[in-house]
């Protein structure tokens, strides 16, 4: 395409626009709904699964051995254990460290009572693993293992965290992922309206510029590039509206709520915006494309 | 050179609305197609165009079979063909220089291009101190000098007139046959379908007459002959 037939069909793809207003305003508000429900969503499944990883790094299994297994036993267990790839750190209490834990929590301003055990470990049988794991989803077939593992007395672990988190974050995907499809569905279709009231009211043209002998692409072009504008302008207004939105909203739950604030951190917006943007712009712009080339392809047979 | 061998075309099935049409047409020449309404004048033209393909028959214009270009390649053949209606056809919404200019626009002419082809072509029809008018504030003897620069303006070799005069009157249909005539003596192949039979009896033509799809009379050397 010369540069000159370039800016032909940009400048008659805005003309289409301004032609057809209330057909274009339409689309271009479904687009945006689309946009925003897909930024919300997004931005809640991205904050979400931050948390659901902070808390996952928190989540341990916790390993005790059988009575009078001797320490280098365990330890050799411990470097096995290590080993795997599901975990992503492993921490060794002795019966000592969990003697003395346990001393300053319940025996804090009455050590001479704790001094009473002194050469008698009451806890002298549990020594422990706490396993971490690189992922929750893992921690099942850890614990089968685990378990399978000669000396291994007991096996302790959160199993209820673990898999209520993951299926909540599936379920907000599959929900939000559905929402998003119908209303894509809903501006392909408005938009595919649009330039089709935009081709018959350029009919005339259009039959000129078939029998002066304009290429087809040019005849499509200017249909092409309103459904591109129409896309890249219901996605940029939400954006932006999303982006404003989420820095206001992360400062006042932060202050208002800062016992939330505490147990929850938000991304910070530099960060969601840089994924959120490009993709929001790819979807609008992409539907935009889709839904023009689709009815043209109908209309003019060209 | 334009030549139809043994064209039919038919709409559905019934009556064609050409039927067995062959003739040819030189190089330069100026020619008259004239006929009753429905006789399938209009038919011819939209064929030439190859905005129809024929039901049978050959056509072969400038040595290139209409039958085998491909669609990509109509548009490239349609430069090569100027068409102009009774109707006009031109854009409502653009003055008469951006309805000439729309014209080499569509087919990606440069901007400096048309800046100075344009104003040539408007003075050669007579329009160039109207340059900036609308199609509605133009007679239509005007408005059809402007379809006429539109047509022109990419040069092809052939012009094709579909009752070009039908919605003027006498003095204004004069001139625009005037128009036709010294574009053809510039070298144009001129087709023409008229129903005013003066101006064809007057001008000396080839005249081509058709009736209900078929060729009935084909005077090469002017005149018309109606003996009905
Ligand atoms: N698009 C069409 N569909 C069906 N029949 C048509 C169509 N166009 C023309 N016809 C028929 O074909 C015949 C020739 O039409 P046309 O070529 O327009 O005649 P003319 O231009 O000589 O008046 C007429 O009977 C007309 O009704
Ligand atoms: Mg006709």
């Amino acid at each position: 395409m010369r540069i000159n037939t370039f800016f032909y069909s940009v400048k008659q793809g805005f003309k289409n626009i301004a032609r057809n207003k209330m057909f274009s305003l339409a689309s271009m508000a479904t687009m945006a709904a689309c946009i925003f429900m897909f930024g919300i969503f997004y931005i809640i499944i991205t904050n979400f699964n931050a948390e659901v990883q902070k808390i996952e790094e928190g989540v341990s299994v916790t390993v005790f051995f059988d009575k009078g297994l001797p320490e280098s036993d365990i330890l050799s267990i411990g470097e096995e254990i290590g080993k795997r790839v599901e975990v992503s750190r492993i921490e060794y209490v002795s019966a000592e460290d969990a003697w003395n834990d346990y001393k300053e929590i319940y025996f804090e301003g009455k050590e001479e009572l704790a001094a009473g055990f002194a050469g008698d470990n009451p806890l002298a049988n549990s020594a422990n693993y706490q396993i971490y794991l690189n992922d929750v989803s893992m921690q099942s077939s850890l614990v089968t293992y685990l378990e399978s593992l000669p000396g291994v007395r007991e096996v302790k672990q959160s199993e209820l965290v673990a898999n209520t988190l993951s299926d909540f974050n599936k379920l907000v995907g599959y929900i939000s992922g559905g929402i998003i499809l119908i209303l894509l569905c809903v501006a392909v279709f408005l938009i595919s309206n649009t330039v089709t009231v935009g081709i018959s009211v350029r009919k005339e043209e259009i039959a000129i510029m078939k029998l002066i002998g304009a290429a087809d692409y040019l005849v499509r072009a200017p249909f092409v590039v309103e459904g591109v504008l129409i896309g890249l302008m219901g996605a940029a207004i939400p954006l932006v509206l999303l982006y404003f939105l989420y820095q206001r909203i992360i400062v006042y739950i932060a202050d208002k709520f800062n016992f939330i604030g505490s147990m929850l951190e938000f991304i910070p917006a530099h960060t969601v915006f840089r994924t959120l943007i490009p993709v929001g712009i790819f979807l609008g712009v992409g539907i935009g494309f889709l839904g023009s080339r689709l009815t043209i392809r109908k209309h003019l047979k060209v | 050179m334009i030549k139809l061998e043994h064209v039919s075309k038919s709409y559905s099935a019934g009556i064609p609305a050409l039927n067995d049409v062959s003739l040819e047409i030189e190089d330069g020449e100026f020619v008259f197609i004239v006929g009753d309404s429905g006789s399938g004048k209009s038919t011819m033209i939209k064929l030439l165009l190859k905005e129809l393909d024929p039901t049978d028959g050959e056509i072969t214009i400038g040595g290139k079979n209409l039958g085998r270009i491909k669609r990509k390649q109509i548009p490239k053949f349609r430069r090569g063909i100027g068409v102009v209606f009774q109707d006009f056809r031109l854009l409502k919404d653009r003055n008469v220089y951006e309805n000439v200019a729309f014209a080499q626009k569509v087919i990606g002419e440069p901007n400096s291009h048309i800046r100075k082809k344009v104003p040539i072509m408007l003075s050669m029809v007579g329009l160039a101190a109207k340059y900036r008018s609308y199609p509605k504030e133009l007679s239509g003897g005007e408005q059809q000098r402007v379809a006429i620069a539109r047509a022109l303006i990419n040069e092809p070799s052939i012009l094709l007139a579909d009752e070009p005069t039908g919605n003027l009157d006498n003095n204004n249909a004069w001139e625009i046959m005037k128009l036709l005539e010294e574009i053809n003596a510039k070298g144009t192949t001129v087709i023409v379908v008229t129903h005013n039979l003066e101006i064809v009896k007057v001008m000396k033509k080839r005249v081509i007459t058709v009736k209900k799809g078929t060729i009935v009379s084909d005077s090469k050397q002017g005149g018309y002959d109606d003996e009905d």
